[in-house]
């Protein structure tokens, strides 16, 4: 009997998995600790810098670490970089650390840096905003870097936990010097291997479906962690995730929907890890077209009077939102911003939920009957998004405003509501999470007068603009004191929220990790999944 | 024959040229794709960079004749959210969704067949009754509902069932791996096939019942029984035969669209399978995944329907006539 | 033109059609003769009325959202622990009346079922009476669009559909769009089941000796087919049809799933259901059990009623 090889090969394999099956290879090493991590999301790649968004970020941090790291109370702290000074406020140096290798061997140096700065401003880069364009990276010894700005900027190093250190020489060499180009004909290497200094290294990746990462046992810091392998997997519907938990079939997952938080908590094996998040929900409105789109009002705009603003605002109860919609779990919020990471948000107070003074707004304003508009709601991004609008929708019409709800996924509503979809929007919920950390991102990118050349307020979608604030905003980039800028974000803070209204903001959510009760972790404010403070029992 | 066979491959090509068209028009409204390959910082003139990059802004005639012609060479360029080519993803997807497409589909020929033939020869009894109604009770729940639930039941409650994934899995050469050969992999597998055969069972059985009831009146059945067969010769020789032909048919098509809509199945199981994939791209606007995926079930509908027309041709002797007769 | 010499109702020759046989007593008694179709006619009947009069019937009416109010959210049914006396069957997560909101959802519901066995079955049995009666070139034309449309499940036209009405409907809102996307992807993915029959029954039909009288005395080709071929093919398709409604409910139920059925400012009795099933562990039972409930009766009822249909229409089957 001739067997063709590869029948032959087949065979070979069929036996090989018989074999398995009698002498499983499930059964772990004694000893050995995987820790199971699930997200909603899929891990789009394990090149940190092709996306600039939190999941992706945070993963691959156990991968390539930046110069610096937060700590879990948030502090920056030395990492690749041993620490750094301030010669001037244009000139940053930073002395880095000596010893430390990358996975597959190649010692870390000033080298790296500079590369992985060029290659961060580069294309197919979605972290550009990490460094400023103008601002040279120079090499001053093997272990000595300078940065030389342009403009001053005391938030330089916020976002450079994200900004972590690919080596030159394995860029070189397997022609990942580029974050993932799209037009590459042949797949780009760094968007399947990955090579950093971090506490993990990357074993595989099958994109979408799994992800497996090992220990490091030559990492330059004393692991926190007594892990030996962590494996991902997305798990995108929200009953399965929580019932892989309830059965123990995996040890850590995000987010734990509200309604499931009781039966995860009453499960004898499982917890749910909650906490406030930095992320805050609010309301915007269109104040810039002439005409309000998706309406029944003609000729005019009446978002362009404060005093429908306010009634809007006024008539929506948020703490019933948090605690029937929310079930109690998020923090109702006065300003745009946490106040875990802005000090003097304890000033400010919500302005009171009252429907007579929104109808008595409403018919000043020339609206007894009110007004027909639509609401444009995510439905799969926030916690209880869709619910949250919802019930807005049933509180307004209550003061007379007739809202139609336009829910949907988050690939449309981004699309139609960002710069690529004209901003169309005439009332919409969006979260916002400053990056920085800090109160200038959010007049940044959301409150401050749209400016397509700069990218200014380049995600104020109703384009509410107050020129006073923008300019607040950008005096406090010039300031060195923390407390002096606080007390300018403050005046800025009180005019776009409290006199102009130019917001409604609602609440930050709160973060709900579900964890086996033998895995410990640290849940930060920002989200990150930090898989190097993990220990299991 | 072999110019009939030519005929149908045209018309086939012509079909997947239409299946492609179409779908590459309609996904250039699905979304933006640019707005999920970045962050929501990203400035427009980024943004408008790699749209230029991706040749989003071109045409849409042009961007869709490129995409035939490369899909014509295997080629269905590179995933703009995973930059992976996507005829690798996809194989890599396939084992998964075709292993489960076929367990599920026997599953549901091993129930269906004897529930069917069962409830045909004793029409009016009342067990056949009540298998014609509770054939029914599976389908009248949406299938996620019966996901969920069968997940809440096997595994949070009973602890017995994995609720999500395939298990361990083995590589069977360099291209396929299969979860049949390990005792996870098989535990996985039970939950999402059954979810995925309810229907098909219930199509299958009803399908036999009426073949059957159909079959069991014709002339030739008439002529066995006068001829003195037996009854059970007269039902299983001849009467389930004769039934199985159009059985067989209407699964080989069903196979298809049990791909098709293992989406469904995939998603509540966090299946790594094609549909699961296809589910995503659509949430991600990740057009060449979304277009190979409809190419590919395309192509799949195209080959089994033509291979059920050449078998009709075969085992049906009149069709044959027909056929040569009209090919001179 | 001339009229006619012979008017087509006297044309003798035609077999019974569909019509004739349903006056006559034969439907009735075997309808009559099976205790579970006359309960499946009746359970139809009464959700067909509870959907009609739900407006009368509900207590609240679920699609205006100032009558939802959020404290009374999440509250158990009536009879059960907790329960309150306004609400029977229990409020789901935004204090809607869960009774009331079964009441309008199963209309919905119904409604999206019913058009789009009508969009599916008018496509289908009009190209299927082309291309069984003309052949040739424009019957391999249409059968070829049959394979093409045979590739694309409900599940897939809607979530392409989704998209483009919503970009091509831009200023319209989404509340008015979504229905007509269901009742487009859905009814899409039916026609062509429509078509198949249709087409074999009318090719058979056609070379009957009454419509090749009917030809003889030059009728239209419209007329003959409307008149003539459609009332004798009707049996099949309105089994088919029957079939196809609790399959369209359904459908519409799982495209619910996957972010493509009707808001939930509007929901349908599917919503309904995507909707409780964030429910399901955390013990708020009563927002999934009862649409689900109502769902699978409907859908049952309706399957039930088709088997009989079938069966009694089927004249070999006697």
């Amino acid at each position: 009997m001739r067997l063709s090889l590869k029948a032959k090969r087949l065979a070979l394999a069929a036996l090989g998995a018989a074999a398995a099956i009698v002498w499983p290879a499930l059964a772990p090493d004694a000893g050995a600790k995987t820790l199971r991590f699930a997200f909603q999301g899929e891990l789009k790649s394990v090149d940190p810098y092709q996306i600039n968004e939190s999941f992706s970020l945070s993963v691959n941090e156990s991968v390539y670490e930046g110069l610096v790291r937060r700590g879990p109370d948030m502090k920056i702290q030395p990492c690749l970089a041993e620490s750094w000074e301030l010669l001037d406020p244009l000139h940053w140096r930073f002395h880095l650390r000596k010893g430390v290798k990358f996975h597959e061997g190649q010692d870390f140096t000033a080298d790296d840096v500079v590369f992985s700065a060029a290659r961060v401003r580069g294309a197919g880069s979605d972290l550009k905003g990490r460094i400023p364009a103008d601002a040279d990276v120079v090499k001053v010894d093997d272990y000595t870097v300078d940065v030389i700005l342009k403009a001053p900027n005391p938030l330089l190093i916020n976002e450079w936990e994200s900004w972590g250190i690919f080596s030159k020489k394995w860029s070189e060499e397997h022609g990942a010097m580029d974050a993932t180009a799209m037009n590459a004909t042949t797949p780009p290497y760094a968007a399947l291997h990955a090579n950093g200094t971090g506490p993990f290294i990357l074993v595989s990746h099958e994109p979408g479906v799994k992800t497996v990462w090992k220990t490091n046992p030559n990492w330059w810091d004393k692991p926190r962690h007594n892990l030996d392998e962590v494996v991902f997997t997305p798990i995108a519907n929200n009953a399965t995730r929580v019932a892989a938990l309830l059965s123990g079939e995996i040890d850590w997952m995000d987010p734990v929907p509200l309604n499931d938080q009781a039966r995860v908590n009453a499960n004898p094996d499982t917890q749910v890890l909650a906490g406030p998040e930095i992320r805050t929900i609010f309301l915007g409105m269109d104040q810039f077209r002439d005409e309000l789109g998706h309406s029944n009002v003609k000729g005019k705009n009446p978002f362009k009077d404060v005093r429908v603003r306010k009634a809007f605002y006024q008539a929506i109860d948020e703490d019933a939102i948090n605690q029937k919609v929310m079930r109690g779990q998020a923090a109702p919020s006065a300003l745009m911003i946490a106040p875990s990471i802005y000090a003097e948000a304890k000033d400010f107070k919500r302005i009171p939920f009252d429907p007579q003074a929104s109808k008595k707004l409403l018919a000043d304003a020339g609206y007894p009957d009110g007004f027909e508009v639509q609401m444009d709601c995510p439905n799969d991004r926030y916690v209880n998004d869709e619910q949250i609008c919802q019930a807005v929708v049933g509180m307004l019409a209550r003061v007379g405003v007739k809202v139609n709800l336009n829910a949907e996924p988050k690939s449309k509503f981004f699309a139609a509501i960002t710069a690529a979809g004209g901003y169309d929007s005439s009332f919409y919920l969006l979260g916002w999470t400053p990056t920085t950390l800090e109160s200038f991102n959010v007049f940044q990118y959301i409150i401050g007068c749209r400016d397509q050349k700069t990218n200014w307020g380049g995600n104020n979608v109703g384009d509410y603009c107050n020129p006073k604030v923008d300019a607040l905003a950008k005096s406090a980039l010039q300031e060195m004191d923390e407390k002096k800028r606080d007390d300018i974000y403050k005046q800025a803070w009180q005019i776009s929220l409290f006199d102009d209204v130019g917001y409604i903001p609602l609440h930050q959510q709160a973060l709900a990790w579900g964890v086996s009760r033998k895995t410990h972790v640290i849940q930060r404010p920002d989200n990150y999944y930090i898989f190097a403070w993990v220990t299991m029992d | 024959m072999i110019a009939f066979i030519i005929r149908r491959l045209l018309a086939s090509l012509g079909v997947l040229i239409a299946v492609g068209l179409i779908a590459f028009v309609m996904f250039r409204y699905v979304g933006d794709p640019v707005n999920q390959m970045v962050g929501i910082e990203t400035p427009a003139a980024e943004r408008e960079a790699l749209r230029q990059q991706l040749g989003l802004n071109e045409p849409v005639i042009v961007q869709a004749s490129r995409f035939l012609l490369n899909a014509a060479r295997f080629d269905f360029g590179i995933s703009y959210q995973f930059r992976q080519p996507v005829s690798v993803m996809i194989g890599a997807r396939l084992p998964a969704t075709l292993e489960l497409a076929i367990v599920a589909s026997i599953l549901s020929l091993l129930a269906g067949v004897p529930l069917g033939v069962y409830s045909a020869l004793r029409r009016d009894s009342a067990l056949a009754k009540l298998f014609q109604a509770l054939s029914l009770v599976g389908i009248s729940l949406p299938t996620f509902l019966t996901g969920i639930l069968l997940i809440y039941l096997f595994s949070v409650t009973l602890g017995w069932l994995p609720s999500f994934g395939r298990g361990a899995v083995v590589p069977i050469g360099s291209w396929w791996t299969t979860g049949l050969l390990t005792m996870s992999g098989l535990k996985s597998l039970i939950m999402p096939a059954i979810t995925l055969a309810l229907f098909q069972m219930t199509l299958i059985m009803r399908l036999v019942r009426a073949e059957m009831l159909e079959v069991l009146r014709a002339d030739y059945i008439r002529f066995a029984r006068a001829r003195g067969l037996s009854e059970r010769a007269v039902h299983f020789h001849h009467a389930l035969k004769n039934t199985l032909v159009p059985v067989m048919t209407v699964v080989g098509l069903q196979l298809g669209s049990i791909v098709a809509f293992s989406i469904i199945t995939e998603t509540v199981f966090a299946w790594p399978g094609m549909g699961q994939l296809f589910l995503q791209s659509i949430q991600n606007v990740d057009i060449p995944i979304m277009a190979a995926y409809l190419l590919f079930i395309a192509f799949l509908f195209v080959i089994i329907n033509l291979v059920v027309d050449l078998l009709y041709v075969i085992v049906d002797p009149r069709l044959r006539a027909a056929v040569h007769g009209a090919s001179g | 033109m001339s009229k006619p010499a012979v008017e087509p109702s006297t044309i003798e020759s035609a077999p019974r059609s569909f019509i004739g046989r349903l006056a006559d007593n034969d439907l009735v008694a075997s309808f009559l003769s099976s205790k579970i179709t006359v309960a499946a006619g009746l359970i139809t009947l009464i959700l067909l009325l509870a959907a009609v009069f739900a407006p009368l019937i509900a207590p609240t009416n679920p699609f205006n959202p100032a009558t939802n109010f959020l404290i009374d959210s999440l509250t158990p049914p009536r009879f059960a622990a907790g329960g309150d006396p306004r609400f029977l069957l229990g409020t789901d997560d935004q204090g809607r009346d869960m009774w009331s909101a079964i009441l309008y959802g199963l209309r919905v519901s119904l409604l999206i079922g019913i058009f789009s066995v009508l969009f599916g079955g008018a496509i289908g049995i009009t190209l299927g009476l082309i291309a069984g009666y003309t052949g040739g070139w424009i019957d391999a034309i249409i059968m070829r669009i049959a394979d093409v449309q045979l590739t694309f499940p409900a599940i897939l036209i809607a979530l392409l559909l989704d998209g483009v009405a919503q970009a091509l409907l831009k200023n319209s809102n989404r509340e008015g769009t979504a229905f007509g996307v269901l009742v487009v992807s859905i009814g899409l993915s039916f026609w062509v089941q429509y078509a198949r029959t249709v087409r074999g029954s009318t090719m058979v039909e056609k070379n009957r000796d009454y419509v090749q009288a009917a030809r003889l005395v030059g009728l239209s080709p419209a007329r003959i087919l409307v008149r003539h071929i459609l009332p004798n093919v009707m049996g099949p398709v309105l089994v088919i049809a029957t079939i196809n409604l609790a399959l369209a409910i359904i459908t519409e139920a799982t495209l619910s799933f996957l972010g493509v059925g009707l808001p939930p400012t509007q929901p349908s009795l599917g919503t309904l259901i995507r909707i409780g099933q964030n429910f399901l562990f955390s013990g708020e039972w009563w927002i999934v059990t009862f649409p689900s409930l109502t769902l699978a009766i409907l859908v049952l009822a309706v399957n039930l009623l088709g088997d009989w249909l079938r069966d009694a229409l089927n004249p070999r089957l006697k």
